[in-house]
């Protein structure tokens, strides 16, 4: 059992998890007549790494997209660092500090790796019209700043060797990392991630699970997750919140969950007799 | 050869950053601006001014503020025409009305003028794209043209309708009207080529050309990651028609003198500047140049080889003119749709490695 104070609490490995910085309050989805998600609530503290579980069609994806200001909820709100966010386009959520990964991957094909990575700097640049235009100056200053920073990320996570390279040409796995690298370079507050591993093989989901690792460790990111794999999910989280169809069944350590009744029965069925 | 890619090492960004990072493009750049403004300009006539060079520089404006529409931020337009219209017209209006301003100035301001037109025309793309949105754009070229024949206001209501471009100088030279020179009129347009070059370069290279790119590839993923499609496709839309508006003057002012909006500026031109960018190469400012020059030379190089050395009729020849580029449009949207600035990088690769395939 955790430690849980009102300002935090200290996970199984002893790391040390702030106060809350978002939190949802019943928090509904309507697409029409369909309810993807039902009058859920749950907060995601600073420093951990909270994973969203739950069935296939359960609203996992709802409710990232609604954190990421894509999806506006019928209702409940979504409280940010201690204050309801009033309703936002979501590049103004970005703005923010919310960065996030896409389940199929949701890269810039015609751009070089570097250029990809460097969007996602696109909030921390100035950007003016003019100084782009006349670019010796300030313009070339702001993108040599950046570049630095990107290049951390690229360093980082290890992927210097393609820097230049169209990302349209790279495998699969690469790919997941370059939006990793993309969603990372914003140094956002909360990050993302849909789907981390999917369609990845072993190797390549322990390296994804050693970056997620490090990236809470080092940049001490608040990190957000929905994955399928359930030995990946139990290893990372400190934290797990279960769906099933569109309602919150389980909240705990990933140990409470495994023991929870409802969530065994969502994922192995419940005999009738 | 002397051409090497190898042993050019970088040590810091802005050197990686550099338009032309290998050191024999860079001096071949050199090379070609001294031959361009320092030689051409002395043995300049007035043949190869107007059939070619005057053409080729006007229309390489004209697609590169196309291309950074469709080729960088990936919004189809099809009123290259009517904004060139909107150009040749402000700048006849700001010619007549104050004639003593420098015609650099009067330029610019059409160019601004256009820039102005071009988002207000450009402010469905925040709603509709692809096709519908090419069906908007054509809108404003049919509207603008009819705006420029039925409004008297804008040809100073001259009897013809048409539009003459008055003697104006730049410091004492002649460079508008029957008797301006030809080294002065190629000079005045080789230096807005330039600076449409470099101002494009500049803003693609850096964060407004990311978030461009990033609309055209993926406009939802670029929307969730900070980019402002508002301010993504506006701004394309503003420089874009900037560079054709100054096109349009040009074409007016410099090279025909006088223009029937409908005959000059009609949806033909739209398709021409259009050709040239996807014979060119979408999303390449290289691109832009390969098409423009492309385009131009191949009439010409049509009419030499066929109708002066083959001696086949000229109806005929004119005739090809258009099968071939028909035929090129279709090859190029199946082979190579980036064009011949993508083929021009793939002959580099390929040679890079010859004799060897891989």
């Amino acid at each position: 059992m955790l430690d849980q104070t009102e300002d935090g609490y200290i996970t199984v490995d002893g790391r040390k998890i702030g106060g809350v910085v978002m939190e949802m309050k019943n928090i509904t989805l309507r697409f029409g007549g369909v309810v993807a998600i039902k009058d859920i609530s749950f907060d995601i503290r600073e420093g951990e790494i909270r994973a969203i579980i739950g069935p296939n069609g359960a609203g996992k994806s709802s409710m990232l997209n609604v954190i990421s200001g894509f999806y506006n909820p019928q209702e409940g709100e979504v409280w940010y660092h201690g204050k309801p966010r009033p309703r936002m386009k979501p590049f103004q959520v970005a703005q923010q500090g919310i960065a996030r990964t896409f389940q199929n991957i949701a890269l810039f094909e015609g751009m070089s790796v570097l250029d990809n990575v460097m969007t996602g700097r696109l909030n921390k640049m100035d950007g003016s019209l003019w100084k782009q235009a006349i670019w010796k100056g300030a313009a070339e200053r702001e993108e040599v700043e950046n570049r630095e920073k990107a290049e951390q990320i690229i360093d980082f996570l290890e992927i210097q060797a393609i820097r230049k390279t169209p990302v349209s040409r790279l495998p699969y796995g690469l790919k997941k990392r370059v939006e990793l690298a993309r969603a990372l370079v914003a140094e956002p507050k909360l990050l993302l991630l849909d789907e981390p591993m999917a369609g990845m093989n072993v190797e390549e989901k322990e390296d994804m699970s050693r970056f997620i690792l490090d990236v809470n460790d080092e940049f001490g990111t608040t990190i957000a997750l929905i994955e399928h794999d359930m030995g990946v999910v139990m290893d990372l989280s400190d934290r797990v919140v279960v769906m099933d169809y569109g309602k919150k069944i389980g909240d705990g350590t990933p140990d409470e969950v495994r023991n929870n009744q409802e969530v065994i029965d969502a994922y192995l069925g419940v005999a009738h007799d | 050869m002397f051409y090497r890619e190898a042993g050019d090492f970088k040590t810091s960004y802005v050197a990686d950053n550099q338009t032309f990072p290998i050191k024999f493009d860079r001096y071949r750049y050199y090379a070609v601006l001294a031959v361009a403004f320092g030689i051409i300009p002395f043995i300049i006539n007035d043949y190869w001014a107007n059939a070619l060079l005057l053409p080729f520089l006007i229309y390489a404006i004209a697609a590169i503020g196309l291309n950074i529409l469709v080729g960088y931020c990936g919004q189809v337009s099809l009123g290259t025409g009517g904004f060139m219209a909107v150009g040749a017209y402000a700048c006849y209006k700001l010619m007549t009305a104050f004639p003593d301003v420098s015609m650099f100035i009067h330029v610019l301001i059409a160019g601004a003028i256009t820039a102005v037109v071009g988002v207000l025309f450009g402010l469905p793309s925040l709603r509709i794209k692809g096709f519908y949105l090419a069906v908007a754009t054509l809108a404003a070229q049919f509207f603008l043209v009819w705006l420029f024949n039925r409004v008297p206001w804008f040809y100073n209501y001259s009897a013809s309708g048409q539009i003459n471009s008055p003697e104006r100088d730049v410091f004492g030279i002649i460079i508008t009207g029957p008797n301006a020179p030809a080294w002065a009129t190629y000079l005045f347009c080789l230096i807005f080529l330039t600076f449409s070059a470099v101002v494009a370069r500049n803003l693609t290279r850096g964060v407004t050309g990311r978030s461009w790119m990033a609309i055209r590839d993926m406009d939802i993923a670029a929307e969730i990651i900070g980019v402002n499609p508002l301010k993504a496709k506006m701004t394309a839309f503003a420089v874009s028609s900037f560079f054709i508006g100054i096109s349009g003057a040009l074409f007016f002012a410099l090279y025909l003198g006088a223009v029937e909006v409908g005959e000059v500026f009609g949806i033909q031109k739209s398709f021409t500047v259009l050709f040239m960018v996807i014979i060119g190469g979408l999303g390449s400012i290289f691109g832009s140049f390969a098409g423009a020059a492309f385009l131009v030379l191949l009439p010409v190089v049509l009419k030499v080889v066929g109708a002066d050395m083959l001696g086949w009729p000229t109806d005929i020849v004119a005739h090809l003119q258009l099968v071939i580029v028909g035929a090129l449009i279709i090859i190029f949207l199946i082979m190579e749709p980036h064009g011949l600035a993508q083929l021009w990088r793939v002959a580099k690769e390929k040679l890079r490695l010859w004799p060897f395939p891989h």
